[in-house]
């Protein structure tokens, strides 16, 4: 019994030791030198080799903590995780708050005293980890028939909320605007466009398993071909709508045809360059997109032919002296939230429904595997070919949208960053179902609105969510996904209809 | 056609593609070995180029003069730092992302990778600034050499980077063709499964490549710093992309096609810019990268890739 003690500490040890090591070798230089480049001087450096030393310890002793956990000793990981936790709230939320007490505090080199709370919800989380570690071994320990019960509760109890969840959801979204104010509508607006660009994803991205990193291009194609279809036919938006779709459609069979040929990791790869591109030629080609200095005075929506204007011009309508009611700013506000509403819900229907048709059983039949899928005679380019083109016109439906939102379209939104942040909803919500992916993105959009002084987190926490969403599910998101159908429901067993409504 | 001025350029393509070249050794290999595209190699790319400034910043801060032989002592010292160090990112990214996604479907390495990318951008951001670091160059000199028609100049710095190139190469030549480690690496690209059979641990081979991988990163990285004196924590996204066309370009899994096509990816883009706008010369190694997918998905040196079941 000594001896095996023995032989884990020292297992124990080791494993600190080496963590301390690479912590040290990854900080010392990044972190440990800050670079200072002064107007007018030679760059110099300050160093904050105590930050150095707040990571090593940290690293180390999550390390260890989480190695004594997976041998099976769990008290010091639940004990000092609460411990680390609460410390590191307390001193955020002193810090937030502006108590003295904050400077005293001994605390890692952080700008924002919101990035400690993080760091304590970060603590939390792995406390978390290592109870719902506990619960799975439990459940494994347990006979077949038993775990099969439960997790047989437990998948029919999150289907029947999700079942729930999308309709209450729609209809709280239908009725929001009458007690939100101006501000929340605004915000939602934003929220919504981006919801569906989620659900145009996922398409790609859940459905058919192709990894798009540049969907924000096709975004900015929607955007640019509703303003310069506006300048120079003086179409309105209702009737630049199809062609912002047709040609972010056409841009992405161009795009897509020589590259779905080959394996998925070269689309990926060319996704990221061409977005890129799309948003240098945008910078520099001045003549189509007047630079980065933007397009003014693109048209705002109408209803339907109709403008929102306050004063119309003699002898024609404006919305609110058709409907003989006064004229106020946020009817052309509320007008845009049902559309975007209405938007996103047709992306959303359009892609559950497209999932039950032969094309989109082929999508999911070719994400699992492409071999099998030859040889049952699917045509693996032309079909993904199909998916990669209808997520990217409905890139381009939401582009138009915004454009005609701001009134203003310059290159800068349509960078990587977005793309990024799309694609995280994607991997965040891709366990289950729309309205999982429709949460995330409503999750990563209003995060940052309420939490302004963690913009510069922001970029860095969708990177570490991404890498731990693989993590915590190594099958991936595609893997990890329920096939529509069964065949004579060989493994598991198979969805009743209601629970596959549920899941698409 | 202006003689001097085209060979000029070319001098100027091929300094600039020896450093694409290295970065793209590094996606060639874990390609070959792993078969994913490890989206973050370009960030490790852009941390060496911080590693070495630092180090740069730290030898002068120690007084190292600037006498022509301690230049050449602060560049040794600094390649050491640089090497090093980035080479510990590379065996760290692979620990903690790509390792325990092993055996997983296609789509997870690349979403696990492409997080780590932003990730690696993103830490460098917080602890670095956003504001592009300026070096004082440490290499001035240039020589004229008579070409018919006029002259050409070349930096001491361009002579050094083909030079560092050139002796990294057949180091790595080396490496790969007479070490046992070698020896393993190719035979871990043919058939992983039965090098695993004959009791090689698959994954140290898999951290060494990374590990060569970064390593290489970290001399790109100084070669870089010392071109152009100047780095910030966005160059590694578009570094990545055309090291990658370099990769691909050459015969992804190829590693004389990674050389060759990262010489070829340089020396395209500094006749683009000099024939063409220079604005758009981010352009030409992307077109290229299309050009190669449509016409010959292989590359110039890469064997077809047969799909197995």
């Amino acid at each position: 019994m000594a001896e095996t003690r023995n032989e884990f500490l020292k297992q124990v040890a080791a494993e600190a030791l080496a963590t301390a090591a690479v912590t040290f070798l990854l900080s010392f230089l990044l972190v440990g030198f800050d670079t200072v480049s002064l107007q007018g001087q030679a760059l110099t450096f300050n160093t904050r080799f105590d930050a150095v030393a707040w990571a090593v310890a940290l690293v180390t002793a999550g390390r260890v903590l989480m190695a004594l956990d997976r041998h099976g000793l769990h008290w010091p990981i639940l004990v000092f995780g609460s411990i680390f936790a609460a410390y590191f709230i307390f001193a955020g939320v002193c810090g937030v708050l502006g108590y003295p007490a904050y400077d005293n505090l001994p605390k890692p080199h952080f700008d924002q005293p919101m990035a400690l709370v993080i760091f304590g919800i970060a603590a939390v989380i792995i406390v978390g980890l290592s109870l719902a570690g506990r619960r799975t071994r439990q459940i494994h320990a347990m006979s077949s028939e038993q775990r099969k019960a439960i997790e047989a509760t437990s998948a029919s109890r999150g289907y029947l909320f999700l079942k729930y969840l999308g309709p209450t959801l729609i209809v709280f979204a239908l009725a929001l605007p009458l007690f939100a104010n101006q501000k929340w509508v605004d915000a939602l607006v934003v929220a919504l466009t981006f919801v569906a660009l989620a659900w145009g994803l996922n398409i790609v991205v859940g459905l058919a398993g192709l990894l798009d990193l540049g969907y924000v291009a096709f975004y900015a194609v929607g955007a640019y071909t509703y303003t310069k279809m506006s300048m120079y036919f003086h179409l309105d938006f209702w009737e630049t709508l199809g062609f912002a779709g047709i040609f972010a459609a056409i841009f992405g069979i161009v795009l897509g045809f020589p590259v779905l040929r080959l394996r998925g990791d070269y689309l990926a790869i060319v996704t990221l360059g061409f977005g890129e591109m799309i948003r240098v030629t945008m910078l520099n080609w001045v003549d189509f997109s007047n630079g980065p200095a933007g397009i003014n005075n693109v048209p705002y929506i109408d209803f339907f032919g109709i403008p929102f204007k306050r004063k119309p011009e003699e002898g024609t309508e404006s919305f609110h002296t058709l409907l003989g009611i006064d004229y106020s700013t946020g009817q052309r506000l509320y007008f845009m939230y049902y559309v975007v509403l209405v938007l996103s819900l047709i992306i959303c229907f359009v892609a559950v429904r497209m999932r039950k048709l032969p094309i989109g059983r082929a999508w999911e039949a070719l994400r699992e595997d492409e071999i099998a899928c030859r040889a049952l005679g699917i045509n693996p380019t032309n079909t993904k070919l199909t998916a990669f083109a209808i997520g990217a016109s409905f890139a381009g439906l939401s582009g138009a949208f915004f454009a005609t939102r701001l009134g203003f379209v310059s290159p800068d939104p349509f960078n990587f960053e977005l793309s990024a942040m799309v694609l995280a909803a994607v991997v965040l919500g891709g366990a289950g179902s729309q309205v999982t992916v429709a949460l995330a993105a409503l999750v990563l959009t209003i995060v940052p609105i309420v939490m302004l002084d963690l913009v510069h987190y922001r970029m860095l926490v969708f990177g570490v969510v991404m890498v731990l969403a693989m993590l915590w599910r190594p099958q991936g998101i595609a893997g990890h996904r329920r096939p529509t159908i069964w065949l004579h429901g060989k493994k598991n067993q198979p969805l009743t209809a209601s629970e596959g409504e549920a899941l698409a | 056609m202006n003689f001097p001025y085209f060979l000029q350029q070319l001098i100027d393509g091929i300094t600039r593609g020896s450093v694409y070249g290295m970065v793209a050794i590094g996606y060639t290999m874990v390609y070959g070995i792993i078969g994913m595209v490890n989206f973050a190699h370009g960030d490790v790319f852009m941390i060496g180029a911080f590693n070495a400034l630092i180090g740069f910043l730290i030898l002068a801060a120690l007084g190292f003069s600037t006498t022509p032989f301690m230049v050449i002592v602060q560049i040794l010292i600094v390649l050491v730092i640089a090497v090093c160090f980035t080479a510990v990112y590379g065996w760290t990214i692979e620990r903690i992302a790509y390792r325990p996604l092993r055996g997983s479907s296609r789509l997870a390495p690349l979403i696990s990778a492409i997080g780590m990318s932003i990730v690696l951008q993103n830490f460098v951001l917080l602890v670095q600034g956003s504001k592009p670091k300026p070096l004082q160059p440490l290499i001035t000199g240039r020589t004229e050499v008579p070409v018919p028609g006029g002259s050409v100049s070349v930096s001491y710095v361009q002579m050094l980077v083909v030079a560092a190139t050139v002796i990294f190469m057949a180091i790595f030549a080396l490496i790969i063709s007479r070490t046992s480690l070698g020896r393993a690496q190719r035979a871990c690209e043919q058939d992983m499964k039965m090098v695993r059979l004959l009791g090689i641990n698959v994954d140290r081979v898999i951290s060494l490549t990374f590990v060569m991988g970064a390593a290489l990163a970290g001399v790109a990285g100084l070669m870089v710093t010392l071109i152009y004196g100047s780095v910030n924590f966005y160059m590694g996204f578009v570094a990545g992309i055309k090291a990658f066309s370099a990769a691909v370009l050459g015969g992804i899994g190829s590693l004389p096609g990674a050389m060759l096509g990262g010489i070829l990816i340089g020396i395209i883009e500094a006749m683009w810019s000099a024939y063409f706008k220079t604005e758009y010369q981010d352009f030409a190694a992307f077109a290229i990268l299309v050009l190669v997918l449509i016409f010959r998905p292989t590359g110039l040196l890469g064997r077809p890739e047969i799909e197995k079941v």
